[in-house]
């Protein structure tokens, strides 16, 4: 079990209970974090499940795939820190994960 | 196009749903026209995942969206289905007790005894870039599709996005526009890279800017346009003069003008009976990811089911007090003839 916070823009937070090999886009929808729309159920084909990366752990969480930085073109505000969450793997190591959310995803 | 089209159905949405809804209600002699906002079949399997593999359609083991599209078109061939590909349906009206006109945004309009809603997620749509007071410029100097090339002739266009879209519309737009500048947050891009090789000459020809970077505001008056703020991405923030923008995002899914034809609708989904998929208006039907039941699994599996039994209920409106006598394709030569296969 991995605790992960979603940081939403008006600064709210909720932390959820990811289990290991889920996405982190999962683990949002599933506990109905607003803000994750997910339209393409995690095919990595819509761009909107678009987070940021809280800087302590942007090196935990990896570094973005290929497909996710041709899909991040269809994302608005894109920073360093941008990351698709269907693309990133809950695993023990994510314990504590903290990424905020856009104010909208489009 | 005032021209009237006659038919028994209309079937919104070309996904699977909507095309396996074709063939069943083709079975029982109900014609159909479909009509889909994309410019081809296959719904969120040609839009969202053409190349990605699917795993639970039953007896096909992995497919592609692509795949699973070409086979619904070669399986409900034998019925020719119609299809009005670029048109949302915008109105669905009932007319007296029995039939339907449904209107679409391209001018098509169609009499029909039933509706079928196969709309998935709803219609594809541009995304609309979140920045602030962006509303105000639109349709005036901020375009999400190109209607008219005309309209930008002469123009000082501003292009964003690194996708097909952007790309093409760059090579497109360059020789008529006035000035021409492609913003993209990265030196690559997602599109053809047939497309990014013309779009370097042009630039390196000194024809049009290719600049990197993101939009953060807009500046105008009276909704027209004249600059559109960056930041680059060394992080300092620069004016593009432009008077008319294109964002090219890709599209995302909105329930769009469902909303407005007098349907029950429940979180954005449409409510129907698991005997006959129709929805609170005897002889519209919705079916596929669009429609909801207890129990509902949004499986383009159900959504086949679906259009079987909306199908029975079909066949009872058109042909009132006649039996339906229940027959398989394997053993039935009067299906097979339909079938063209015997």
């Amino acid at each position: 079990m991995a605790k992960i916070t979603f940081i939403q823009h008006n600064g709210t937070e909720q932390t959820v209970d990811g289990l290991p090999g889920m996405s982190v886009m999962e683990t949002a929808v599933k506990n109905q974090v607003p803000g994750i729309d997910a339209d393409c159920g995690g095919a990595c084909a819509c761009a909107t499940c678009h987070v940021y990366i809280e800087p302590d752990w942007v090196e935990k969480a990896g570094a973005r795939n290929p497909m996710e930085e041709d899909m991040l073109d269809f994302a608005f505000d894109v920073r360093d820190n941008s990351r698709l969450s269907c693309q990133i793997k809950v695993s023990d190591a994510l314990d504590g994960l903290r990424v905020k959310v856009p104010e909208k995803q489009f | 196009m005032s021209d009237v089209i006659t038919t028994d159905a209309v079937i919104i949405g070309a996904g699977p749903c909507g095309l396996f809804a074709v063939f069943e209600l083709g079975l029982l002699d109900i014609r159909c026209h479909v009509v889909d906002i994309l410019d081809r079949p296959g719904g969120q399997c040609a839009e969202l995942y053409p190349e990605k593999p699917i795993y639970d359609i039953p007896a096909l083991p992995v497919v592609t969206g692509a795949e699973l599209t070409s086979r619904l078109l070669e399986q409900i061939k034998p019925f020719h289905p119609e299809f009005h590909y670029n048109h949302m349906v915008t109105a669905v009206k009932k007319l007296g007790d029995a039939d339907f006109e449904v209107e679409t945004d391209g001018g098509l309009k169609f009499r029909s005894k039933v509706v079928v809603i196969a709309a998935g997620g709803g219609s594809f749509q541009p995304k609309k870039p979140p920045i602030p007071g962006i509303e105000a410029y639109e349709n005036g100097s901020v375009f999400y599709s190109v209607k008219k090339m005309d309209a930008l002739r002469g123009k000082d266009v501003l292009i964003v996005g690194g996708g097909d879209s952007a790309l093409d519309w760059t090579i497109n737009l360059q020789p008529i526009a006035r000035s021409l500048t492609l913003l993209h947050r990265r030196d690559d891009f997602r599109a053809a890279p047939d497309s990014v090789k013309k779009m370097r000459e042009l630039a390196e020809a000194g024809k049009m800017s290719f600049k990197l970077g993101q939009v953060t505001g807009l500046k105008g008056d009276n909704g027209v346009l004249s600059a559109a703020t960056v930041k680059g991405n060394d992080g300092a923030s620069f004016d593009v003069a432009c008077n008319a923008m294109l964002p090219f995002f890709g599209l995302t899914m909105k329930l769009g003008p469902v909303a407005e034809w007098g349907l029950n609708l429940h979180e954005n989904l449409i409510p129907v009976d698991t005997e006959k998929f129709e929805t609170s208006v005897e002889g519209i039907f919705a079916i596929g990811d669009i429609n909801t039941y207890p129990g509902k699994l949004k499986l383009i599996l159900s959504g086949f089911h679906e259009a079987a039994l909306m199908a029975q209920k079909v066949f009872k409106l058109k042909n009132p007090g006649e039996r339906l006598m229940f027959q398989y394709t394997t053993s039935s030569s009067n299906l097979q003839k339909k079938l063209g296969v015997s």
